[in-house]
């Protein structure tokens, strides 16, 4: 605990007392059970209910379509929520809430971390397995097997990493930082599993769904419209059990954490409901069509694609930036001044910078050009975030070298600036009429999703593991170490190889001869691509393996053990804060 | 005076804000669309899908096909001179969902009708490297084998009238006869379906007459793509037209 800050703060006035709170996430003390746990509580038999009531509707629609491929869908369904049912049953046979035992409700975020854990290595190895295939094409693809296909497998790919691994990280970290930032237990008692199971469900169907044919073909918004009801049940019970914990907080401000997980579970509400307004063929078919048709639908999934960058994987995750860089440096958030700038600026221009997805379409020259322009200012308030997020290590820069943890933490934010330089160039139309439909947009997003995502979401479940578990210290820096670098060396070839082919691509398609003809065929140019594809799969394999080297260390950690002969430099890494 | 503390000590007002400051920019960009009359240009021989087509189209969805093949051609000189005219909005006007695709792993699409033969297409939708060597497109061999499902055509038209696609009483009526006779190449009724459809061709797309596969609808939807609009009455430099 640095004392600096303490007495700072102590020879302001009351007003800053209160703004400590906002730069400095508070510590986990000790806090008293409350005592309205004695009341009745209607989510100990409401969300049993719930469930069984799917069950139901499940069945019904299993026994009673006439379409296989919903029949499949709900039978999937319903071994998701048994799952969830046998979970319950097994906490009820404990006595419940076991959560109780604690004055924090932490079974719930441990659940979040080995899901995030297990999704994240499920989803790269999809996406190992889909960058094979287009560097191995005869090797890869079983003409018999139609779900082995590139085209089922690339949603599988994103879905699982965005979604099920982004989204775990980010409902698991949401729900421990609330209840740390507020000095409250997690509000609405089961309705926290209810979240954590419901979200599950939603990602085995939507998964599944891909393999066998269900898509509506909207990127990253793919699933169906059941599915997409069911997420919309889920998110609901999402915001009010996160709302519910800042209601009954002890704090009298709401930390900057909290702004934007709130901004990101509300925004991403809006943004699904809209944009998977669709009108079903049969309510007992998986088909659907979409409410909106040709330029109206393109700009409405755009608007949707890009704030799913920038909602679900830029302000969820800054939420986590917020909370555990301080903690992990043990210093308060640079600025708070910049904390609220950054934030409205942030959410009010991303909102804007769909159009950039569809340049020369189309799309009306009006809202391009708006799109453009909004994309590129948005440049200042991502590195207005990132200067907040580095900045909050000035006088504790020397724990890079001791503590990879933390600099895995950083590093992501580097790379968040990186990948928020390179979006807004790429969005200038002249720049974008090179970029678009080339592999060089692949390179991008992945700067900002292996870089930024997944290496703070690496971060944090480093951080949680041993929090969550209780544990000294996590069972070994050293394989941190190797992760970090291994992972480091993986994105550089990965984002390398796909600038490189992606311009090279773009230079192609575009290219003249002395007669004045174009000078490459299509199919010349994926031959252009095979080095690099074969480059860029060799990649996502290291960061994969930096996956697994993290899930054994996570493992270790929770069994408790230390690795033998492991001296660290300088201080051990703080285990409980 | 306002103060930001008001909006940190009352969560509800929080979200308030939010959801005032990320509606603005979606309202302004995307509301107009719907209602500004040069979005959509003006031009002749759009039509609803053909009963086969529209399926076609599923299994061009359902196989992610949209994920490596755009369908949309920017007005750039090198993408006009390899692919055709540029891409209308009004081309893509009864599209639910739209499919302008946004990654060209394999070439654009959206004007491939009628540029290579069924056989071509067969081939290579079975095997494509049988066709191309360089290829590193998945193979679709089983589509020739699975007998397209067709008991859900006349709601699937419905659903399709409900989002706003112009199908009359008459087609949604007729939309199973449509589909089969537009799959045989000697069916009855193949006048009637010509009549409720302008330019639509009818014949045994996957050389399989015994029977209608998902082979058939999804190279008679390829076959249609980008051949609709009359070009030689569209006039791009019409005030109308220009956005």
């Amino acid at each position: 605990m640095p004392h600096r800050v303490l007495i700072q703060v102590k020879a302001v006035d009351r007003a800053a007392l209160h703004r400590r709170t906002l730069i400095f996430p508070a510590t986990e003390g000790p806090m008293q059970p409350k005592t309205g746990e004695m009341l009745p509580q209607t989510d100990r038999f409401m969300v049993p209910a719930i469930f069984v009531g799917f069950l139901i509707l499940g069945f019904y629609v299993a026994t009673q379509t006439t379409d296989p491929l919903m029949g499949m869908q709900a039978w999937t369904f319903m071994a998701g929520v048994g799952m969830a049912l046998i979970h319950l049953v097994r906490r009820y046979a404990e006595g419940i809430p076991a959560d109780d035992k604690g004055a924090y409700a932490n079974d719930v975020v441990k659940a979040g971390v080995i899901a995030s854990m297990f999704w994240g290595i499920a989803g790269m190895l999809v996406g190992v397995i889909i960058a094979l295939q287009l560097a191995f094409p005869n090797l890869f693809y079983f003409p018999d097997l139609p779900w082995t296909n590139f085209g089922r497998l690339r949603p599988l790919h994103t879905s699982a990493v965005i979604f099920a691994f982004g989204g775990n990280v980010l409902i698991a970290t949401s729900f421990y930082v609330v209840q740390r930032t507020c000095h409250a237990r997690l509000a609405g008692g089961l309705w926290g599993w209810f979240v954590f199971w419901g979200y599950q469900i939603f990602i085995l169907v939507a998964g599944t769904g891909y393999l066998i044919g269900v898509t509506q073909s909207r990127e990253y918004a793919e699933p169906e419209w059941y599915a997409d009801l069911w997420l919309t049940l889920v998110w609901v019970a999402y915001l009010f059990v996160f709302l519910g914990t800042i209601w009954k907080r002890k704090e009298p401000h709401i930390y900057v954490a909290n702004w934007f997980y709130l901004a990101f579970i509300v925004t991403i509400a809006l943004l699904h409901i809209v944009n998977n307004l669709a009108v079903p063929v049969s309510w007992l078919g998986i088909k659907s069509y979409s409410a909106f048709a040709g330029v109206q639908d393109a700009l409405t999934q755009w608007w949707y694609g890009h704030n799913a960058v920038g909602f679900f994987l830029t302000a969820g995750f800054l939420a986590i930036m917020y909370y555990f860089i301080p903690k992990q440096a043990q210093r308060p958030v640079y600025s708070y001044r910049l904390s609220i700038v950054h934030f409205w600026s942030l959410i009010f221009l991303y909102i804007w910078a769909g159009p950039h997805h569809l340049h020369y379409t189309a799309l009306p020259v009006w809202a391009q050009t708006l799109g453009m322009t909004f994309s590129i200012m948005l440049w200042m308030p991502s590195w207005g975030g990132m200067i907040n997020g580095l900045m909050t290590l000035s006088g504790a820069w020397d724990k890079l070298r001791t503590d990879p943890v933390l600099r895995m933490l950083v590093v992501s934010v580097a790379f968040y600036g990186m990948s928020t330089f390179e979006g807004p160039v790429m969005s200038i139309k002249a720049v974008n009429s090179l970029s678009h439909y080339t592999d060089w947009t692949i390179g991008h997003v992945h700067s900002g999703a292996l870089g930024w995502v997944g290496f703070v979401s690496f971060g944090a479940l480093y951080c949680l593991t041993p929090w969550l578990w209780r544990r000294e210290r996590l069972y070994s820096h050293a394989l941190v170490e190797w992760h970090f670098w291994v992972s480091t060396i993986g994105i550089v070839f990965y984002i390398t190889a796909m600038w490189v082919s992606g311009i090279m691509q773009g230079l192609m398609w575009r290219a003249y001869n002395e007669f004045g003809f174009l000078e490459y065929s299509f199919v010349e140019t994926v031959e252009a691509m095979h080095p690099y594809y074969i480059i860029r799969a060799f990649g996502g394999l290291l960061y994969l393996s930096g996956a697994f080297i993290m899930a054994y260390n996570l493992y270790r950690t929770v069994k408790g053990d230390v690795r033998a002969g492991e001296v660290v430099a300088g201080q051990p890494l703080p285990a409980t804060a | 005076m306002f103060n930001h503390s008001t909006l940190e000590r009352h969560s509800l007002l929080l979200i308030v804000g939010i959801l005032v400051v990320v509606s603005i920019g979606g309202i302004v960009e995307i509301a107009p669309l719907f209602y500004l009359e040069s979005t959509i240009e003006k031009v002749q021989g759009m039509r609803p899908y053909t009963p086969l087509e529209l399926k076609g189209r599923e299994i061009y969805v359902r196989e992610g096909c949209y994920l490596c093949h755009s369908q949309m051609i920017r007005p750039l000189r090198d993408e006009v001179e390899r692919y055709g005219h540029y891409s209308l909005a009004a081309e893509s006007m009864y599209d639910h969902p739209f499919q302008w695709g946004s990654k060209r792993t394999g070439p654009d699409l959206a004007r491939v009708g009628a540029k290579y033969s069924d056989e071509w297409h067969r081939a290579h939708l079975a095997d494509p490297r049988s066709v191309v060597p360089e290829s590193v497109m998945p193979p679709y061999a089983f589509l020739e084998k699975t007998e397209l499902r067709v008991d859900d055509i006349e709601d699937a038209l419905k659903a399709n009238r409900a989002v706003g696609v112009p199908y009359s009483d008459d087609m949604i009526k007729n939309a199973k006869a449509d589909l089969i006779a537009q799959a045989t190449s000697d069916a009855d009724g193949i006048d009637a379906f010509q009549g409720r459809y302008k330019k639509a061709e009818a014949r045994d797309f996957d050389g399989d007459p015994a029977k209608i596969t998902e082979m058939d609808a999804l190279i008679a939807y390829m076959q249609m793509l980008g051949t609709l609009v009359d070009f030689k009455t569209y006039q791009a430099d019409a005030p109308e037209n220009r956005r």
